[in-house]
């Protein structure tokens, strides 16, 4: 298929940036829309163009390192995968695609599509943690019986790849899903409870210190996200900081 | 709650949502006394007297009520503005309809019609009321006739075609409001989770429906049962 691209470029972080139009033929519908990415980039570099920046990595859905906001929509227009497991079938021949670059003002662009994604560590850095005696002493964690419902909850909790698709498709570029997905994932184990209320409180308040946005419980974010992170979890979190903040006073 | 929790996104959430619950319950109550004017004009003028001069409702429930409503205004407008600051630089393409309802993005326009509304619904009932009451002295809630004022300053007012046109388009965009407002009020105060969201939803629709509708009929019935 044929198709035309319209992508986001910008030189590094400080250009203006803008969006330019590109044409590209023959594009296998088996092609994953990276690899079409790759096929562009590809002709660029033989014309003596600058290729395309985009985050990649595993190319398998699991890293959480690509990104892209296509034709308005965090991953694409496919649910529950992520960028690189997107396929070009699910476009048709003339289409024209719009390629951007995950936008809020904590997601600052590097270079094209590439964005800093760091904010999200550094609210991981808070409080997304338990702290473990690793001395050689450390009780097996499956000792510990925990309630079916509770594991599989704080599993599907941790399956999220902090991509930033929640960060992107929200209106308000809040990062609540993903806090959410990193405070439950602790919440519902008996391992997380020492540090429970510090850890819901410091990693909201980074969050905010970060600049991202208020939640204001569209839902988008859980349509989006690659890895069907609940809302459940956001009320949770609500449900934790309430909590925490009640005893502490 | 420490002071400090108060400034964070989560506790602006949470009192954002507080005052939205009880905003709601205010409005069920107002509904319940306006539906006594369709039902018994005589009920309905007691009702309203004792609201209007009971002094628990006047100088207690009142002032909280105004409060309550300020302070969901301008937490709005406070949580709208940090929000698009969060972005500055938009997407050239947007297809948000994809992955959320217009009335959960669109929360500050359905709002700002209300709020239009309310200074309508002020300077048609409240502020007449205040002067009656508190300027002029008058607690007697009587007409010359020896009869109550209030259903009949009611009717007067729904006697007006273009009122009525307003009441009826500012009651759609309070259901627009409701409609996402009180399943997110649940959800801010961790109330929320699987088949209660679910529950909570379809509650939360018939909420949006009924309650505005209710004020909709009361304005209808008072307007087509009178001489124009």
């Amino acid at each position: 298929m044929n198709l035309k691209l319209k992508i986001w470029r910008q030189k590094d972080a400080n250009d203006k940036g803008s969006m330019v139009d590109y044409d590209i033929q023959n594009v296998s519908e088996h092609m994953s829309f990276l690899e079409m990415l790759d096929v562009l980039n590809e002709e660029l570099i033989e014309k003596g163009d600058d290729p395309v920046a985009f985050d990649h990595d595993c190319r398998e859905g699991i890293c959480g390192m690509c990104s892209l906001y296509i034709n308005g929509e965090a991953h694409g227009p496919d649910r529950m995968v992520t960028t690189c497991q997107l396929h070009m079938r699910k476009f048709k021949d003339g289409d024209t695609i719009y390629i951007e670059p995950f936008r809020a003002n904590a997601f600052p662009v590097v270079k094209d599509l590439v964005v800093d994604r760091s904010s999200f560590d550094r609210i991981q850095h808070a409080g997304g943690y338990i702290s473990v005696n690793t001395s050689g002493n450390t009780q097996d964690a499956n000792a510990i019986p925990i309630p079916k419902d509770d594991a599989d909850l704080a599993f599907d909790a941790a399956t999220c790849i902090g991509c930033g698709a929640c960060v992107a498709s929200c209106k308000n570029s809040s990062a609540m899903l993903f806090v959410s997905a990193k405070v439950s994932q602790f919440a519902l184990l008996p391992q997380g409870q020492v540090e429970a209320k510090d850890r819901v409180t410091n990693m909201v308040n980074k969050m905010d210190e970060e600049g991202f946005g208020n939640c204001t419980n569209t839902g988008a974010c859980e349509v989006q996200c690659p890895k069907g992170i609940s809302l459940d979890n956001i009320s949770r979190m609500n449900r934790e900081f309430l909590s925490a903040n009640l005893k502490k006073s | 709650m420490s002071k400090s929790s108060f400034y964070t996104s989560v506790g602006y959430k949470i009192l954002m949502a507080l005052s939205g619950l009880f905003l709601m319950v205010f409005l069920v109550q107002h509904l319940t006394i306006n539906m006594l004017s369709v039902i018994s004009p005589d009920t309905f003028n007691e009702a309203s007297h004792f609201m209007g001069t009971n002094p628990l409702v006047q100088f207690l429930l009142q002032p909280v009520l105004m409060f309550a409503v300020i302070f969901h205004f301008v937490m709005g407008f406070v949580l709208e503005l940090k929000n698009r600051n969060a972005r500055s630089v938009d997407y050239a393409f947007k297809n948000p309809s994809t992955s959320s309802s217009w009335m959960s993005r669109n929360m500050i326009i359905s709002g700002l019609t209300v709020l239009a509304f309310l200074v309508l619904h002020f300077v048609d009932f409240w502020i007449p009321e205040i002067n009656t009451k508190y300027v002029l002295g008058d607690m007697t809630g009587l007409m010359a006739d020896g009869n109550y004022r209030y259903f009949h300053e009611l009717r007067h007012e729904f006697q007006s075609l273009p009122r009525v046109i307003a009441y009826v388009v500012a009651f759609i965009f309070l259901a627009l409001h409701l409609q996402h407002g009180f399943k997110s009020s649940f959800q801010s105060v961790g109330l929320t989770n699987g088949n209660k969201r679910l529950a909570l939803l379809k509650f939360g629709n018939l909420f949006a429906i009924v309650v505005p509708l209710g004020f909709v009929v009361v304005a209808l019935f008072h307007f087509l049962t009178q001489s124009h």
